[in-house]
């Protein structure tokens, strides 16, 4: 025993309530940290868009020429938001592989045992997912001009809007997804099984009014198709459209809300199964 | 000085931890699936000592340190930390304690400065206060110069260092480690084992200690050692080895050792078991007792060993088998934990 009297240690500075926004912040900050320190990352998000665009796009464009539903309007071009939308889409899933990886290590536990709202573990896991899918959608907006499209500043700015609705949404969707998984391989398997039609039904690789009628109906019920739809009126004013553009950018808030709700919701379960 | 009564009110919100007890698990039990890894465990870990949790693996001793560290909620049974109850005040309870562990939770990709300020955010500390505590803490555990090295530079010591600077950033006043000595040489076991009592001693750390290992259990102050979900021992470590009495022998035998046992047992009468293929009695005098038995059974016995009781023999003694050993399939405890885990 020392000569302190023998009560109980107190706290020598009662740590503040973290609230939110702090633990968000730095869960957001520790994502770009390590994208930016795993240079393969850095080099994939400009060089793939660049690569899938040009190859697929002139491949299907030179085969698919004579049954090109959109007459004059050649099929890189109609291709182009498609492809954005696939590489948010990828960028969105695959960073929450992190969250699996997080588990794997004892990352995620620290978390976890720290005094931090499960909303904020979420709002900066997500945030961070969504800023990197973002960033590499801005970046393939970047390549709209070699195609023709002139956007002015306020298609751009809504164009930012429109993919990080679809980064934040397809994020908190990843996030959902790997949460309850523990491992990697698993969580591609779900990405072959369920992402990959995801995008194709979305309108990206041929337009909803040629598809059959299941199709479309599928088409309809795809969130997906409305960030596609959206682009298509900021990229091509002139082109063929089904939804509106307000309709659109409505239903992309209200998946959004939805996908992050469900990921608080799994994210705040504490059972007395183990945690993490 | 901690009262063994188990039963601490409820008090109403916010809890006045004055309760000599820091840690009090009560009649925790857990179950997973169908397996129970908790059959109603009971102790208490006293202000600033450490504390020991002795088990060989799946002897549920994980199992109570996520249900200390708030990650699981127990099946039945409360664990009280500081006054505040582990399932129901987690949150409170998060900012009390400091928690490491096993699996390596700092970020190889961050610096050791980058993991302890992403840290201390999350335990809402931030600005020059954070700043100052970090250097501090860094200091603490000898990393002051390679603050800004990325940790995947770092050797496994270094890293564990690490890891306690995080568990111990926000001026925890009880610390729970995992197996914190796991992957360590013994250079850096003792080094980790030094500052642990440096922090009970200079900060009245209460610090409770998870492992598997005889030679850390001996470095705690007391020790709760667990054996298939059930507490079979409590005690400092030398009031456990007194408690055996006198010596260990063990004899080894030419012949069948369980006929050489009885022989031995009817003849000296001498409580005389069987633990592989050798003959163990525990008895004081051990040293007269091994002649005289060498010579009432010339030939039959081929070597003698006579030994203090280490804790190992502690875990022999309750359990009745070895601590590396697949257990009996019948182990030997209190039958009425079971009842009282039948009800819910």
């Amino acid at each position: 025993m020392t000569t302190r009297a023998a009560t109980l240690p107190l706290p020598v500075t009662t740590p503040a309530t973290p609230g939110i926004l702090l633990p968000a912040f730095t869960l957001w900050w520790r994502e770009l940290v390590r994208f930016y320190r795993q240079r393969a990352r850095v080099v994939g998000v400009i060089a793939s868009p660049l690569l899938f665009w040009l190859v697929i796009g002139s491949g299907l464009g030179t085969s698919f020429r004579s049954s090109n539903p959109n007459g004059q309007q050649n099929y890189l071009a109609y291709f182009y938001p498609g492809v954005l939308i696939m590489i948010v889409l990828f960028t969105a899933i695959f960073t929450m592989m992190s969250v699996i990886e997080d588990r794997k290590e004892g990352f995620l536990l620290s978390v976890m045992a720290a005094p931090v709202p499960r909303s904020a573990i979420v709002l900066g896991k997500v945030l961070g997912g969504a800023t990197l899918a973002a960033g590499q959608g801005l970046v393939c907006l970047i390549f709209a001009p070699l195609i023709g499209i002139h956007l002015t500043l306020v298609n751009v700015l809504l164009s930012a809007l429109v993919i990080l609705l679809v980064s934040f949404s397809l994020t908190a969707l990843g996030f959902v997804i790997a949460w309850p998984m523990d491992s990697t391989a698993a969580f591609h398997g779900i990405i072959n099984l369920f992402l990959i039609p995801l995008w194709m039904l979305s309108g990206a690789m041929f337009p909803l009014s040629g598809a059959s009628y299941w199709i479309r109906v599928l088409m309809r019920i795809n969130p997906l198709t409305y960030g596609v739809e959206a682009l298509r009126h900021l990229l091509f004013p002139e082109g063929p459209v089904i939804f509106r553009f307000a309709a659109c950018i409505a239903t992309l808030l209200l998946f959004s809300l939805f996908m992050f709700g469900m990921a608080f919701v799994m994210v705040n379960r504490r059972t007395t199964k183990p945690a993490a | 000085m901690a009262t063994k009564s188990p039963v601490i009110a409820e008090p109403p919100t916010p809890p006045t931890p004055l309760a000599s007890a820091v840690i009090s698990v009560q009649e925790i039990l857990h179950r997973y699936e169908s397996r129970t890894a908790l059959d109603g465990v009971s102790f208490e870990v006293r202000a600033a000592e450490i504390f020991g949790l002795l088990g060989p693996n799946g002897s549920g001793k994980t199992t109570l340190f996520r249900i200390l560290s708030t990650l699981m909620k127990p099946t039945a049974g409360r664990a009280i930390i500081m006054g505040y109850d582990a399932a129901k005040d987690a949150a409170a309870l998060r900012r009390q304690i400091g928690v490491v562990f096993q699996a390596q939770s700092v970020d190889e990709k961050l610096t050791a400065y980058e993991n302890l300020w992403h840290q201390g955010h999350l335990y809402g500390l931030h600005g020059a206060a954070l700043k100052t505590r970090i250097a501090e803490i860094l200091g603490r555990v000898g990393l002051a110069d390679l603050a800004n090295e990325l940790v995947e530079t770092f050797s496994g010591g270094m890293s564990r260092r690490v890891e306690l600077a995080k568990g111990l950033l926000h001026h925890p006043s009880v610390l729970l480690l995992d197996e914190p000595t796991t992957g360590l040489d013994p250079g850096a076991r003792r080094d980790l084992w030094q500052y642990l009592k440096i922090l009970r001693d200079d900060e009245r750390v209460s610090v409770l200690v998870t492992t598997h290992l005889m030679e850390e259990a001996e470095r705690c102050d007391r020790l709760a050692i667990f054996n298939e979900g059930k507490l079979v021992a409590l005690g400092t470590p030398a009031e456990l080895r007194n408690e055996i009495g006198g010596d260990v022998v063990l004899l080894e035998v030419v012949g069948e050792p369980a006929q050489l046992a009885q022989r031995i047992q009817a003849r000296f009468s001498v409580p005389a078991t069987v633990l592989d293929n050798r003959v163990r009695i525990e008895m004081e005098h051990g040293h007269r007792f091994i002649t005289a038995v060498v010579e009432a059974f010339p030939g039959e016995i081929e070597s003698v060993s006579v030994s203090k009781p280490t804790l190992e023999d502690v875990f022999i003694d309750r359990t009745g088998h070895r601590f590396w050993s697949e257990p009996p399939s019948e182990s030997r405890g209190s039958g009425d934990s079971k009842e009282k885990a039948a009800r819910k």
